[in-house]
């Protein structure tokens, strides 16, 4: 075959590759999804983060603000210090709670934010105070068992 | 009795010494290609050209089969989510089992058998026409000249056409799932995005190609290099190359995936 219909050929064979490898970074993949330039860094101590991960979202009111850019445990403190990376768009009063939540039953764990009503915003290098753990689910069926097992005398005696 | 035993004796120890004379020389072979590779790079139009014969001419078989595997995931995928009430998942299901296993594992066994037995057949009937002889005469290195560019061709052409293969499995995915069935097409790409890593997924489905690639075209110049020159061997060469290489795929395939797994360090 011809020189200039083989070439013609490989190129768009190499760029229908390339394509493909477009397709699948920005739309398949999370690559370039959500990284806004202006942002700020806060943290929050908790005494269980459940299965939260990095770069899980933080969401409030069900809209992403933030990810999860760290998680370290305090040796000080003996919790889990989160550091959150936060959008520069979104500001929150400096009392906001951070608690952990799970997306469904089974989904997977984010941070959700529930703004206060201080005067003052939170800024780059600020603690979100006021925090709630994950509910781990292991203690609440065990705190139900065992507050059956105190219902069950008295039930006896009846 | 006892001559028949030690003939079984001598039929194991002779396969074995078989098998790994042709492991070893096969090596041999890839770091000979690897030291001749210079002309490939030199004049990039043989190169080229064999890009053209081993990838471009898979693309058809590529797309389709990717565009199948894509629709049947998707319709299997929907029978087992549909049943907890998680349909929109379907996304994640299709995306991390293409783009983790079946994008370059299918694409290699595929490009094994279409373009892998091609090079068997191509080297190893150039060597019973004598024409490898004739190079080596005029002073023209025939690994040089033929296999290194082949193998350059399919090395370069095997990532390509599994990224091609795994997008056509979730478009294909797409118009079953979302088109056909009616799984709600938001969740279906929003859940596919949070769940597929740039780095892990998409960057490893690369690798693994890259190496399947090495692999297949490594066995099939090999092989065709290695034919008895006769059309009785070049037959057995080009069998071979499809049979090894399939095999070779899925051993590296378990591999790598052991190497690739998060949690496990």
């Amino acid at each position: 075959m011809e020189r200039r219909v083989v070439d013609l050929w490989v190129g768009l064979f190499v760029v229908a590759g390339i394509v493909a490898l477009m397709i699948l970074a920005l739309k398949v993949g999370n690559f370039g999804a959500y990284s806004p330039k202006n942002v700020y860094v806060v943290s929050a101590h908790f005494d269980n983060i459940g299965g939260l991960k990095e770069q899980a979202p933080v969401r409030s009111s069900g809209v992403v603000v933030g990810r999860v850019s760290g998680i370290r445990f305090d040796t000080k403190k003996f919790d889990a210090e989160v550091t959150i990376t936060m959008d520069g768009k979104f500001k929150f009063p400096s009392d906001t709670t951070a608690a952990i939540l799970t997306s469904g039953i089974l989904g997977e764990n984010y941070v959700g934010l529930e703004a206060g009503g201080g005067d003052n915003n939170l800024k780059q290098g600020d603690e979100i105070k006021l925090t709630q753990s994950a509910v781990v689910l292991e203690k609440i069926i065990s705190q139900f068992l065992y507050s059956k097992a105190q219902e069950a005398p008295d039930k006896a005696k009846e | 009795m006892v001559d028949g035993l030690l003939d079984w004796f001598r039929l194991i120890g002779g396969r074995t010494i078989n098998a790994l004379w042709r492991i070893g020389s096969g090596t041999r072979f890839l770091f000979l290609i690897l030291l001749n590779s210079g002309l490939s790079f030199r004049r990039f139009g043989l190169t080229i050209r064999k890009i053209f014969f081993s990838g471009v001419l898979s693309v058809i078989i590529i797309v389709v089969s990717g565009l199948f595997v894509g629709m049947v995931l998707a319709l299997q995928g929907y029978e087992t989510l549909q049943v907890y009430g998680s349909e929109e998942k379907l996304g994640v299901l299709v995306a991390l089992s293409l783009l983790r296993e079946l994008g370059p594992v299918v694409s290699a066994l595929l490009f094994a058998s279409r373009a892998g037995s091609a090079i068997t057949a191509e080297i190893g009937l150039m060597k019973a026409t004598e024409q490898l002889l004739a190079m080596d005469i005029m002073a023209v290195n025939p690994i040089g000249r033929v296999v290194a560019p082949h193998f350059w061709g399919g090395v370069i052409s095997m990532p390509i056409l599994a990224t091609i293969f795994s997008a056509m499995g979730i478009f294909g995915a797409y118009l079953i799932g979302v088109v056909l069935i009616g799984v709600d097409g938001g969740a279906f790409w929003s859940q596919m995005q949070d769940a597929v890593d740039f780095r892990y997924d998409i960057v490893n489905s690369l690798i693994k190609s890259f190496v399947f690639g090495v692999a297949v075209t490594a066995i099939a110049t090999f092989e065709g290099f290695d034919a008895a020159p006769t059309a009785e061997g070049v037959s057995g060469a080009t069998a071979r190359t499809v049979v090894t290489s399939s095999l070779v795929i899925l051993a590296l395939d378990l591999m790598l995936t052991g190497f690739m797994m998060r949690g496990w360090n």
